[in-house]
């Protein structure tokens, strides 16, 4: 890239994102207010009075055209201020640094579960095609994809919590270890670690382990299928034919060459199934009771929790399109073609 | 949520349950309830309307009166210790106990008293009703609500209504006495304190409130200087756990003390379960269908009559609601001063067959019926379609969210809506305005309850509705309710099914939990663990 060009590609993509984000916001927001339910009857009951059902319609500034709401909505983001949710009447910024360090905490965890596992069942499943290492791996991709999370979640809880005793509850700690460790980060295990508090971090482990393993597998079998035809599609090609008539060692052809190649496209889809568990994942945090992103935004969805939902749709946008940033210097290191 | 419970049941029954669950109690001063906290909308008084706020309110604020859960109709002391109606049947003195306190530490006046009812009318949210309905509005409130001295408070009514009425009123969780110097300290632009208090509390009830976290958990401590309760457990905690298994789960555990979401089947296995005990207490929410009358079969009573012979409330209670419902007919529920236990009605598709061919519908005809996604609203409606259509009567049904279904009924867009009912507040005439009172049927109407959204003009309920409002003699108050019920569930476009039960699951040893028909009457104080 010509320096003299930096500053307009630079200026470019601020706008591009200006107009993602805008855009978002927008139709978000216009979907919102069609949805057929009166915001005002979840906040003063089904048995306010006309007036007092007026007021917090006018309170709520939802009397106003429909343009005229969103520009001061704007105006508001603008400043930084999310505005208060409807629903817990704390600022929208506040609830989403409450509730999405438990998403960003279990939604690692589980991508981390599933490319530790996944890739490297994914190589082996191209490699020994056709044979009973390949059949074992797709039956367990396929139970990974069609069994409901939830059932996964209630029989790991009856297992593992229930009867063996092997992992804690719902929720994300202890009565017990409530309020010991100062929140830093929001993220309890790093949390915990920081501050030394390793019984709260033993407790913490214990309650997060069954949902992430559950989540992880999950995502451990799709990244296992997505890596066994990249693999396919690579091993075909014919520089791998030359690479093995050169004499290499097969692990050199298969790890270097091949598993290099088709690393490109699996960072694409790591990186979007990372963002899919960021987004949160209603069923396990119903399950788990997990006060993460996905019950948050879910409950305000249900009760036209406009800046709430607005909200959520900022933060899930931004990590879209932070993952996209990332998923494209990551390319430029892979693919030596982008550079 | 049925598919989930029987999978659930299925494992269970496939011997994954063949050895006893090792259990972790909680503390001995603390108790743990898995509960739904997720409409904490607001925690100040004036503004709560959910039913987990409203039992919140109940126990980190006093009020002058309590309702008793155990006796319906009965008035005990509050922070007024005496009270007495004059002659005039609108003036009421209440005079308050000294050596009361607010978790601030000062004393409850008189003062606080009169402000704080005075401080519902004036923000005119949600629940301001229960005050205004009487006479109060924000004009007049400061001169009919008064503190002559510091235990001494004068409330005159706009009209004579009976005092139990009254009473009740001034026993429910909106009028609970605020601390009015804390709130007047933190008031933002005349907002008298209520931002302030959406996520805080300034009361001088049993508890205090440490902490809200929404939709995780609530923890309340012992407020020790109360005037009356001194609760053995230091710490109420209820935590937010959405999934009914999920609570069976740490309840089996022994990691929460109460359960109180539980589903029939979650019920019935705990039941065998030596290490906990099931209690079933009446709810007041009514399960009933609304028929629209301007839907022109709905306008014919004897149609409206048939569809009440068409319910086969036996076989729905059996296979749908098993002990988390009761049949129940009229509408004042189980547990209110005035209720009746009356069901005259049985699934007889016979004589609604008649009916119907009487009314000019031989072959039945189409409608809609607005429900409510998931269980049980949709496992109901089936089974209504199901039993109808015996009498040719065709329904479709419209599944949506609840608070779709709740605005299309509202704007009286529904042909049946099938939903719940809670009456607000404990005293009958909650349910009668309900159900029957309409005293403007226009479509601009002030007041939308349920009998205008059905479009049901009644100048003569509507009179003796008022008439029983008015009614100060309790005996005869009662027999008023009792007889306009006997009328109204012949009449009436409302087909009510079913009274809904609290079920609750507690450890065994985890006593004292007070629980009314309404969670204004849930209280923590009495709690002990043995």
């Amino acid at each position: 890239m010509r320096p003299a060009r930096l500053p307009g590609a630079v200026a470019r993509r601020t706008l591009e994102l200006a107009a993602t984000f805008l855009g978002l916001l927008a139709v978000t927001f216009v979907i919102g207010r069609l949805v057929p339910i009166d915001p005002v009857l979840a906040l003063v009951g089904d048995r306010a009075s006309a007036s007092a059902h007026a007021q917090a319609l006018r309170e709520l500034g939802l009397d106003q055209p429909l343009w005229r709401q969103f520009l001061d909505y704007l105006g508001q983001v603008l400043q930084g201020d999310f505005g208060v949710s409807r629903l817990t009447s704390n600022p929208v910024a506040e609830d989403i640094a409450r509730v999405f360090p438990a998403t960003v905490e279990l939604a690692t965890l589980a991508t981390l579960i599933g490319v530790l596992g996944g890739v490297p069942l994914g190589v082996l499943a191209a490699l020994r095609q056709g044979t009973w290492v390949d059949h074992a791996v797709r039956v367990a991709s396929l139970i990974g994809y069609s069994v409901p999370v939830f059932w996964f979640g209630l029989m790991g809880l009856l297992v593992f919590y229930a009867r063996l005793d092997w992992v804690a509850g719902p929720g994300r700690l202890d009565l017990a270890y409530e309020g010991l460790v100062e929140p830093r980060s929001g993220l309890l295990l790093l949390d915990a670690l920081l501050a030394g508090e390793w019984e709260v971090l033993v407790d913490a482990w214990r309650h997060i382990v069954l949902p992430a393993s559950i989540l992880g597998y999950f995502s451990m079998a799709y990244l296992a299928r997505m890596t066994r035809s990249f693999m396919l599609e690579q091993l075909h090609q014919e520089y791998v034919l030359t690479a093995r008539v050169k004499g290499l060692a097969e692990w050199r052809v298969v790890l270097c060459h091949a598993l290099a190649n088709a690393a490109v496209p699996l960072v694409t889809v790591i990186a979007l199934s990372f963002g899919h568990l960021l987004e949160g994942s209603v069923l396990t945090e119903i399950v788990f009771a997990w006060p993460g992103l996905g019950s948050y935004l879910t409950q305000a969805l249900m009760s036209a929790d406009m800046n709430a939902v607005l909200g959520g749709t900022v933060v899930i946008g931004a990590i879209f399109v932070g993952l996209n940033l990332l998923a494209d210097v990551l390319y430029r290191w892979l693919d030596p073609r982008v550079r | 949520m049925r598919i989930r419970r029987a999978l659930l049941a299925l494992c269970l029954a496939c011997g994954v349950a063949a050895t006893a669950p090792a259990t972790a109690d909680t503390p001995k001063n603390m108790v743990v309830m898995a509960a739904m906290l997720d409409e904490f909308i607001s925690l100040d008084p004036a503004e709560i309307y959910e039913l987990v706020p409203i039992e919140y309110a109940a126990n980190v604020y006093d009020r002058l009166v309590r309702t008793d859960p155990r006796r319906p109709g009965e008035i005990l002391p509050g922070l007024a210790e005496r009270w007495s109606v004059a002659d005039d049947g609108r003036t009421f003195t209440f005079t308050l106990r000294r050596g009361a306190r607010f978790h601030s530490g000062r004393e409850v006046t008189a003062a606080d008293a009169a402000w704080s009812l005075a401080r519902l009318v004036r923000l005119n949210k949600g629940p301001a009703f229960l005050l205004t309905q009487m006479g109060f509005s924000a004009d007049n409130v400061a001169e009919r609500i008064r503190a002559t001295d510091t235990t001494t408070l004068v409330l005159v009514t706009g009209e004579r209504y009976a005092p139990t009425f009254v009473l009740n009123c001034l026993g429910a969780w909106a009028a609970s006495v605020l601390d009015r110097e804390l709130l007047l300290a933190n008031e933002v632009n005349g907002d008298l304190g209520n931002a302030w208090l959406k996520t805080r509390e300034a009361g001088s009830g049993p508890f205090r409130l440490v902490a809200l976290r929404p939709g995780e958990a609530l923890t309340l401590e012992a407020f020790p200087g109360h005037w009356q309760d001194h609760p053995a457990m230091k710490r109420v905690v209820l935590r937010h756990v959405p999934e009914a298994a999920a609570q069976r789960l740490l309840l089996e555990k022994g990691d929460v003390d109460i359960a109180r979401n539980l589903g029939p089947d979650d019920l019935a296995a705990l039941r065998a379960n030596p290490d906990v005990q099931v209690r079933t207490v009446p709810a007041a929410d009514l399960l009933y269908l609304g028929l629209n009358t301007r839907h022109p079969a709905f306008a014919k009573p004897a149609v409206r009559e048939a569809l009440k012979w068409l319910v086969d409330y036996e076989g729905i209670s059996r296979n749908v609601f098993r002990e988390t419902h009761v049949p129940h007919q009229t509408f004042l529920p189980a547990g209110f001063f005035g209720a009746i236990d009356d069901l005259p009605y049985r699934f007889d598709p016979a004589r609604a067959r008649a009916l119907l061919a009487a009314a000019g519908y031989p072959d039945g005809f189409s409608a809609t019926i607005d429900v409510r996604k998931g269980y049980p609203g949709q496992d109901l409606a089936q089974i209504l379609q199901a039993n109808f259509a015996q009498a040719g009567v065709k329904l479709e049904l419209l599944v949506a969210d609840n608070k779709q279904t709740l605005t299309r009924y509202r704007a009286r867009r529904h042909d049946i809506y099938q939903g719940y009912w809670a009456p607000d507040y404990i005293d009958p005439h909650s349910n009668a305005q309900g159900f029957a009172w309409n005293p403007d049927n226009g479509d601009d109407s002030p007041n939308r309850l349920l009998a205008w959204r059905n479009a049901w003009d009644i100048p003569d309920y509507t009179r003796r509705t008022e008439a029983a409002l008015a009614e100060p003699d309790p005996a005869r108050r009662r027999a008023a309710y009792e007889a306009l019920q006997r009328d109204f569930v012949r009449d009436a476009p409302f087909v009510i099914l079913f009274q809904k039960v609290l079920t609750l699951a507690e450890r065994r040893g985890v006593e004292g939990f007070v629980t009314g028909p309404i969670n204004d009457q849930f209280f923590y104080s009495g709690i002990v663990k043995r």
